[in-house]
C-alpha cells in the first residue's frame, strides 16, 4: 500500500551501503579525470556525477518510497534544465 | 470505535510536496549558473582548461567525502528518531552539523589560498590573464559561494531541529520537520556532487 510505503524506515546497512557506493564513485570520478580522456572527460564525469545524484535522491531522499506523482514531478525541473541548456547550445553552435 | 479520532491528522504528503517544490526552485537557481558555466566553457574551452588546473583536487576530494558522510549521518538521524532512539538521533544531527562546519573550514582555507595567490574577483593577477579565466574564477566563487551559504543555512536548520528534538516538538510521532531538513541537506549534497567534477576535475 502507498500509505505503508511512506512509513518505511530504511535499514542502517542500506544507508551505509549507499554511502560506500558514493565513495567508490567519487574515487572513480577522480580516476577518470586523471586519465585525461579529452572530450570524453566531461561525459564520463557527468555520467558518474548523475549516478551519485541518483543514489542520493533514491535512497537518502527516500524517493524510492514516494508516490509516483512526486517521481514524475522531479522530471519537470530536469526536463526544463535540459531543454534550456540544449536550446542554448543550438544557438551557440549554429548561430 | 473512536480510535482514529485520537490520532492527530498529519499531512506528510503535502508537507513533503511543498518541500520538493521549493527544492525544484533551488535546482533552477543553480541550473541558471550551470547554464552560464556550460556556455562559457564551450566558448572559452582553452582558458577554462588552464584555470581549472589552478584548483587542487585534494581539498575538493576531501570536501566531497565530508559532505557525502554528512548526508549519511543526516539520513541515519531521521531513521534513529523514527525508531524512537532520540539520543542517537541527536548525536547524529550534531555530527551532521560538525561535518558541515568541517566543509566550510576547508572552504575557508581553500579560498584563502586562492586569494593569497592573487586569484579573486577583479584581482590584477587575474585580469592580466585570459577573459575565460576571469569568467572561470567568477563562476567558481559565485557557485561555490552560494553553495557554501546553503551549507550554512542547512547547519542552522539542523540546529533548530536539535532544539525541537530536545523539547519533543520533533519526535518519532512527528518527524516531518526533520525529514524536510534532511531533504534540503541532501539537495545541497547533490549540487556539490556536480560542482566537484565541473570545477576541480575536468580540465
Amino acid at each position: 500500500m502507498e500509505g505503508d510505503r511512506e512509513l518505511h524506515i530504511t535499514a542502517t546497512r542500506t544507508y551505509v551501503a549507499v554511502w560506500v557506493g558514493l565513495l567508490a564513485l567519487t574515487a572513480l570520478t577522480i580516476k577518470a579525470a586523471e586519465l585525461q580522456l579529452g572530450a570524453l572527460s566531461m561525459a564520463a564525469n557527468l555520467l558518474i556525477a548523475s549516478s551519485k545524484a541518483s543514489l542520493v535522491l533514491w535512497f537518502f531522499m527516500h524517493l524510492k518510497y514516494e508516490k509516483r506523482v512526486l517521481k514524475v514531478m522531479l522530471l519537470v525541473p530536469i526536463a526544463t534544465l535540459t531543454i534550456i541548456i540544449g536550446l542554448t547550445f543550438f544557438d551557440i553552435w549554429y548561430r | 470505535m473512536n480510535e482514529t479520532a485520537h490520532i492527530e491528522h498529519r499531512d506528510y504528503t503535502g508537507a513533503k510536496l511543498g518541500m520538493w517544490l521549493f527544492l525544484f526552485t533551488e535546482v533552477l537557481l543553480f541550473g541558471g549558473l550551470f547554464l552560464l558555466y556550460s556556455v562559457y566553457r564551450e566558448v572559452h574551452s582553452k582558458d577554462f582548461h588552464t584555470a581549472a588546473a589552478e584548483l587542487g583536487t585534494t581539498i575538493g576530494a576531501i570536501n566531497t567525502v565530508v559532505l557525502l558522510t554528512s548526508s549519511l549521518t543526516m539520513a541515519l538521524s531521521i531513521a534513529a528518531l523514527r525508531r524512537g532512539a532520540k539520543n542517537r538521533s541527536l548525536v547524529l544531527q550534531a555530527a551532521t552539523i560538525l561535518l558541515g562546519l568541517a566543509f566550510l573550514v576547508n572552504k575557508y582555507f581553500e579560498w584563502s589560498e586562492h586569494i593569497h595567490h592573487g586569484y579573486y574577483p577583479a584581482s590584477p593577477e587575474l585580469l592580466a590573464r585570459g577573459h575565460g579565466e576571469v569568467l572561470f574564477f567568477g563562476l567558481y566563487y559565485v557557485m561555490t559561494g552560494i553553495h557554501g551559504i546553503h551549507v550554512l543555512i542547512g547547519m542552522g536548520l539542523i540546529s533548530f531541529m536539535m532544539a525541537f528534538t530536545l523539547t519533543g516538538r520533533v519526535s518519532s510521532n512527528d518527524f516531518i520537520k526533520l525529514e524536510n531538513t534532511g531533504l534540503f541537506w541532501h539537495l545541497v549534497d547533490v549540487i556539490w556532487i556536480y560542482l566537484f567534477p565541473l570545477f576541480y576535475l575536468i580540465t
